[in-house]
C-alpha cells in the first residue's frame, strides 16, 4: 500500500497527499526547521543538502542546495507568504538550474488525522507547459533508481 | 513518444533542462536559446538534437530558422513524469517518517 498520492489538477496544479503517523507539530517542524529538513528533503541515495537556509516566517526566504558529491548539483530559492504553525504553510519557490524555472505556488497544509497527520500539498504553476517542465525536472529525482534498474535488466 | 529511457537520458544533463526551462517561456530560435551559455551553437545544436530525439521538443522551418518549443507530446506525458516523480517523492518521506520517529516532542510548560 502506497501512503503516497500524486495527482494532476487542471492544467496548472500537481496535488500531493501523504499520511504520517507522527503529529501535525512534528511534520510541520521537519518542514520548517533546517536541521531537520537536511536529514530528509534528498533525493535519491546519495545526494546531500549541504545548504539550508530556511528563515520560516512570512516574508522569509529559503535556499537549498543539493550536491551528489560527484560535482553535480543544483538549488532552489523560494520564499514563504503564509505560514500557521503548525497547520499550513504557504510559499513560492523556482529551481536554478542554473536558470530559474516558472514559480512554483505551494500551499502545504498538515491536518491532523486519526492520531497522525494528513499532509496536502497543492502546487500550482503559471501554465501548463512549466507544470510539464516542473514534473521533468522531477523526473531526474528519480532518475538514478530507473538506471539502476535498467542495469539490472540488462 | 519516444521511450521514456530517451527522455531520462536527456534529461540526464543540466544543459539540456536549462533548454527545457528555457522553452517553458514559449518558442525560441538556436540562436536565443545559446545566448545564456558559454557554449558554440553547434554543441547547442546538439543538445536539441538529442531533445528532439527523446520527444521533448518539436521544431519548425521557417525560413531559415528552425524555431524551437515544448512538444505538445512530452506536455503530455503527465501521468509517466507523475509516476517518476511519486517513485522521488516516496523516497523522502520514507525518510521524514524516520526522522519523525526519533523526534522529541518539543519541551512544554505543562499540558495545555
Amino acid at each position: 500500500m502506497s501512503k503516497l498520492t500524486l495527482k494532476s489538477e487542471g492544467d496548472r496544479h500537481v496535488v500531493v497527499t501523504r499520511r504520517f503517523s507522527a503529529l501535525p507539530e512534528a511534520v510541520y517542524r521537519a518542514h520548517t526547521e533546517p536541521r531537520l529538513i537536511q536529514r530528509w528533503m534528498l533525493g535519491p541515495d546519495g545526494w546531500t543538502m549541504p545548504v539550508c537556509v530556511c528563515d520560516a516566517r512570512p516574508g522569509g526566504k529559503f535556499r537549498y542546495e543539493w550536491a551528489d558529491g560527484k560535482g553535480r548539483g543544483f538549488y532552489i530559492t523560494g520564499e514563504f507568504t503564509a505560514l500557521e504553525p503548525f497547520s499550513r504553510i504557504v510559499h513560492v519557490e523556482r529551481m536554478h538550474l542554473p536558470d530559474p524555472t516558472p514559480d512554483n505556488h505551494i500551499e502545504t497544509r498538515f491536518d491532523a488525522d486519526a492520531g497522525g497527520t494528513l499532509m496536502t500539498m497543492r502546487m500550482t504553476l503559471p501554465d501548463a507547459a512549466a507544470r510539464a517542465a516542473m514534473l521533468a525536472t522531477g523526473v531526474e529525482q528519480g532518475m538514478e533508481a530507473s538506471y539502476a534498474r535498467l542495469e539490472s535488466m540488462n | 513518444m519516444p521511450s521514456l529511457d530517451a527522455a531520462f537520458t536527456a534529461l540526464a544533463d543540466p544543459t539540456r533542462r536549462a533548454i527545457l526551462a528555457r522553452l517553458t517561456l514559449g518558442e525560441a530560435t538556436v540562436m536565443e536559446i545559446a545566448e545564456p551559455f558559454d557554449m558554440t551553437q553547434p554543441a547547442i545544436s546538439r543538445h536539441l538534437k538529442v531533445l528532439e530525439g527523446a520527444g521533448l521538443i518539436a521544431r519548425r522551418v521557417e525560413g531559415t530558422k528552425r524555431p524551437c518549443r515544448l512538444a505538445p507530446a512530452a506536455i503530455n506525458e503527465i501521468d509517466q513524469w507523475l509516476n517518476m516523480l511519486r517513485h522521488a517523492l516516496a523516497k523522502n518521506y520514507d525518510r521524514l517518517d524516520d526522522v519523525l520517529a526519533g523526534m522529541q516532542p518539543k519541551k512544554r510548560k505543562g499540558l495545555r
